[in-house]
């Protein structure tokens, strides 16, 4: 293997629209072998959209597909080489576990001894091996999943495509799945492109997010990347919990004016003063309590309301009129020691470094940014 | 971000980027060429045969409406258009309303041999609509044995006859629909209304008939429409009494006018066509009152309600047995109803030729069940899983058909394939013909019978192939075919017992050589042959009963084979 291949597969400003609806507008991305991409975004961004493109079942209007470098976006499905999962999992009721994992195999021609011997193989990789001769409706949902990902993978396909293949699973069963999927395309080094609405879902498990809402990227990066660097207002209020303070710019660059309260905040490109901007912050980096008594940013919030989420507490926090609501963190420990009660104030403060600056998007014009 | 409309939509260019030609897109694109052109050449070309020749007199000159003008101004002819509309309504009335009470009391009452009064309501399905008028004959007409042994002459001939015999026809039709909506019940209500103190009375009135008013409708239309394009019944017990369905037949083989027989198939037309949109809109209104959640309903059990409810069906089901019972008598005694001496000559169908015509209708009827089971399955599959822009019109062509009387087909037929110079000509006088002018005559509830199964089915199945490189055509026979099998078999056997049953479109399309059981029976009974018309309306019966047992074997095979798939999943 050569350092410098062909991405995997490789989108190239992809547009489609249905009627006069654009369900994807300027796509592009790149996704390197063996990587795990996960597609989020709201219902009806287009992420299944822009996955049964990749697939070729659905076409573009617009745009190139490629895979290992060769542009694919006249082929139809059946040459393209991967496997895919579907929400629903499209298993062949009329087929036992077995035949269904070897569906794919029987269409190329190999040895009966071949196949069995490749179905077993799968039978084992998924934890199946009991269940071979069983119906798909005699299986738990959990395993109908797996029996669908062993048939996808049983030609050793390329590329996996996942369409939100966990979402009709309970919560429990969601959680195992997860991990084994995940352990799943470490050990096989599959690309594999997977859709979901559930930002947990896509930080667990993707070594890339791509954040998508109405039919455009919004950001390609990391889990940490998406969740530290959200760089619109969408992906930090997509992806995990964000507080949003609406200011205005201050004359000095790197502060902004919250009523009568200046905050310092990250760097930002400079605006002119006056000019309305977002800061964000997560409520798990608001310092409360003692900690907040000679910091930077400080102000006073009265407890709202708690919330008891397990392993920790979040706060409502009142700022007085001036701004909505704080949510704030906490866990067990430092929630005893601050002694947060309904009612009680306390001092708080806004990590400068913690405080994230987003551009309003209210003029439409310039949203290019 | 800027907002997504029609503006946004603009810049994007509307041609998809194109995949490449392989053996799957030429198939595919192949077969709905194939589909498209039988929907054409079977049913678009010889309905617009019909809309030209009505347009022309019988010198082939183009005269306007003026066949029109004559029909409605020639009293003779323009009465067969009342006459219609007033037998169809009055049957359609009385056969809902009995039907009404008979589901009502197989579905909502616990009253005794329930089964038994199901099988035989369905026992009209398997015979020729004119045995129904023949049986009414052989009992209340001129030489009937009630006649004869009383005295008493009711007139049967005429609207009074047509109106009765039609009822027995149409009566399993209507029983089907109105079964199907009262099962649907929803029990909540019932108790609900239970709950705020409602009458009985009360409790019908606002619950029972709201919840199958779309059924009741939907029955209505059904029968109101099998009346109106019903042949078989006013031809031999109509008397003087002409109709529109006798009217065409009467125009073209009477008296050779074929503009004439065009014009009354074109006014035909439009009551079939009417019935048949306001109850597909009536259908699509129903999916929307049935919800998932809806609880089945304990049938009551009022004693004195449920003994007034068995006797009357007990007195339907003995009409009904009567009216079979009477036919298999007279086909068995010398001469109804002068002497009942046992004998089986009649079976020996001496005036025409022996058994040649029951051997073509059942090589008609089995050929149809197995060409209309795949020409049905494959076109809802094309139309279903292969979406084009051909996908709507294709739609709408293939439910078309069930809007056109079987007397309007047959002469369609005749001006496409009995038209000088034509090279469709060579199909005319064959039994292809017969089992193609079936296919398409019976088309449509096949058709969105399969249509159904297929959409119950995952979307993803042939996505799921392509994905692995298995062809289209392999996975609709490896899955598709397999899931849908209980449908198929349905279909088939819905084809078959249309084709033995069916009068209307054949009698314009036998030949020499090609005759059919129930134009047979048609034939021997004008003749005076009685018996021997008995005798096949018997042969036809049992056919049809012999071969819808075999399909529920079929079917029972089947079920226990498929049993696996569709168990619950098991614990653990
Ligand atoms: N076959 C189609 N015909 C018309 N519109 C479609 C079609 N498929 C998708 N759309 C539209 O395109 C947009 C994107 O749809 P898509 O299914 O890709 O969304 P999604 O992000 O997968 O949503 P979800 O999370 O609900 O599955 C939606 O507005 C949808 O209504
Ligand atoms: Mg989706």
């Amino acid at each position: 293997m050569t350092a410098h291949r062909s991405p995997a597969v490789a989108l190239e400003r992809i547009a489609k629209k249905f009627g006069h609806v654009v369900a994807l507008r300027d796509a592009s991305l790149a996704v390197a072998e063996g990587e795990f991409v996960c597609f989020l975004g709201p219902s009806g961004c287009g992420k299944t959209t822009l996955l049964r493109i990749i697939a070729g079942l659905e076409r573009q209007n617009v745009g190139v597909v490629r895979m290992a470098g060769r542009d694919v976006s006249h082929l139809p499905p059946s040459e393209r080489n991967y496997g895919i999962v579907f929400q629903s999992y499209a298993l062949f009721p009329n087929l036992t576990v077995a035949r269904n994992i070897a569906y794919g195999l029987e269409a190329r021609r190999k040895s009966r001894h071949e196949i069995d011997g490749r179905v077993a193989e799968l039978l084992d990789l998924v934890h199946l091996r009991a269940h071979t001769q069983r119906y798909p409706a005699q299986l738990s949902g959990g395993e109908q999943q797996r029996v669908a990902l062993a048939r996808a993978l049983a030609p050793s396909p390329a590329l996996l495509l996942l369409d939100e293949p966990l979402s009709a699973l309970d919560a429990r069963v969601r959680l195992a799945l997860r991990q084994e999927i995940k352990a799943l395309q470490r050990r096989l080094g599959i690309t594999t492109i997977m859709v979901t609405h559930d930002q947990e879902e896509s930080l667990t498990m993707a070594d890339r997010i791509v954040v998508m809402n109405h039919g455009v990227i919004e950001q390609i990066g990391t889990p940490v990347d998406i969740y530290t660097e959200p760089r619109s207002r969408f992906v930090a209020g997509f992806v995990g919990h964000m507080n949003f303070l609406s200011v205005v710019a201050d004359a000095r660059p790197g502060w902004s004016r919250l009523g009568a309260l200046a905050l310092r905040h990250r760097a930002a490109p400079p605006v002119p003063a006056g000019t309305p901007v977002t800061l964000g912050i997560r409520p798990e980096e608001i310092i409360v309590g003692s900690g907040a008594r000679d910091a930077e940013n400080r102000i006073v919030g009265r407890v709202a309301g708690l919330q008891f989420l397990g392993a920790f507490t979040r706060l409502r926090l009142d700022l007085g009129d001036s701004a909505p609501p704080l949510e704030c963190d906490l866990a067990m420990g430092a929630l005893a020691e601050v002694g947060a009660k309904e009612g009680v104030e306390l001092p708080l403060a806004l990590r400068a470094d913690a405080l994230r600056v987003f551009r309003d998007p209210t003029p439409p014009a310039a949203s290019d940014a | 971000m800027p907002a997504i409309g029609p503006v946004e939509a603009a810049r994007i260019p509307t041609p998809v980027v194109r995949h490449r030609l392989d053996g799957e897109r030429v198939l595919r694109g192949a077969l709905l060429t194939g589909f498209a052109l039988f929907l054409w050449l079977f049913v678009g070309y010889p309905l617009l045969q019909v809309l030209w020749r009505s347009l022309l007199d019988n010198e082939g000159q183009f005269i306007g409406v003026a066949n029109y003008v004559r029909y409605v101004r020639t009293p003779a002819i323009a009465a067969s258009i009342t006459n219609s509309l007033w037998v169809s309504t009055a049957a359609m009335v009385l056969t809902v309303t009995l039907a009404f009470v008979y589901a009502y009391a197989l579905t909502r009452t616990r009253m005794p041999w329930r089964g038994f009064f199901r099988v035989v309501a369905m026992l009209p399905i398997f015979a020729p609509s004119l045995v129904h008028g023949i049986a009414f004959v052989y009992v209340f007409g001129n030489n009937g044995i009630l006649t004869r042994q009383t005295g008493l002459n009711v007139g049967i001939y005429g609207a009074k006859g047509i109106i009765f015999a039609e009822t027995f026809y149409c009566f399993p039709h209507a029983l089907l629909i109105l079964v199907a909506a009262l099962s649907a019940a929803d029990a909540r209500l019932y108790d609900a209304a239970a709950a705020l103190g409602a009458s009985r009375l009360r409790t019908f009135l606002t619950v029972t008939l709201p919840g199958v008013k779309y059924g009741l409708m939907s029955a209505c239309f059904v029968v109101f429409t099998l009346v109106i394009t019903d042949f078989g019944i006013p031809k031999v017990i109509g008397g003087k009494m002409s109709v529109m369905a006798t009217e065409i037949y009467n125009q073209v083989i009477g008296q050779q006018n074929f503009t004439m027989g065009a014009t009354v198939s074109v006014v035909l037309l439009i009551p079939a066509a009417i019935a048949f949109a306001v109850d597909r809109l009536v259908q699509r209104r129903q999916y929307s009152l049935v919800t998932s959640a809806a609880q089945p309903l304990a049938p009551g059990r009022s004693r004195l309600a449920r003994a007034l409810l068995f006797v009357y069906c007990a007195t339907i089901a003995a009409a009904i047995v009567g009216v079979y019972g009477v036919i298999g008598v007279t086909s068995l005694v010398a001469r109804w109803p002068y002497s009942f001496a046992f004998t089986l000559k009649h079976y020996r169908f001496d005036t025409i030729g022996g058994y040649t015509p029951l051997l073509n209708s059942l090589e008609v009827a089995a050929l149809t069940a197995v060409a209309g089971t795949v020409l049905a399955f494959v076109g809802a599959y094309l139309v279903e899983k292969c979406r084009t822009i051909a996908s709507g019109p294709l739609y709408v062509a293939s439910i078309l058909p069930v809007a056109i009387p079987g007397m309007v087909l047959g002469l369609a037929y005749i001006f496409t394939f009995n038209a000088p110079g034509s090279p469709l000509n060579r199909l005319y006088g064959t039994l292809a013909l017969l089992v193609l002018s079936n296919l398409v005559h019976y088309f449509t509830v096949p058709f969105l019978t399969a249509t159904t199964s297929l959409r119950q089915m995952d979307a993803e199945f042939e996505s799921v192939g392509a994905s692995m490189g298995v062809p289209f055509w392999k996975t609709f026979w490896r899955v598709t075919v397999p899931i849908a099998l209980p449908s198929i078999v349905g279909i088939g056997m819905y084809f078959f017992l249309n084709a033995m049953v069916t009068l209307s479109a054949a009698v314009f399309l036998v030949a020499p050589g090609t005759e059919l059981a129930a134009v047979a029976v048609l034939l021997m009974d004008d003749a005076g042959d009685t018996a021997q018309a008995a005798a096949m309306s018997v042969l036809i019966i049992g056919s049809g009963l012999l071969v819808r047992l075999g399909f529920w074997w079929l079917l029972r095979g089947i079920t226990r084979r498929t049993q696996a798939w569709t168990a619950t999943p098991s614990e653990g």
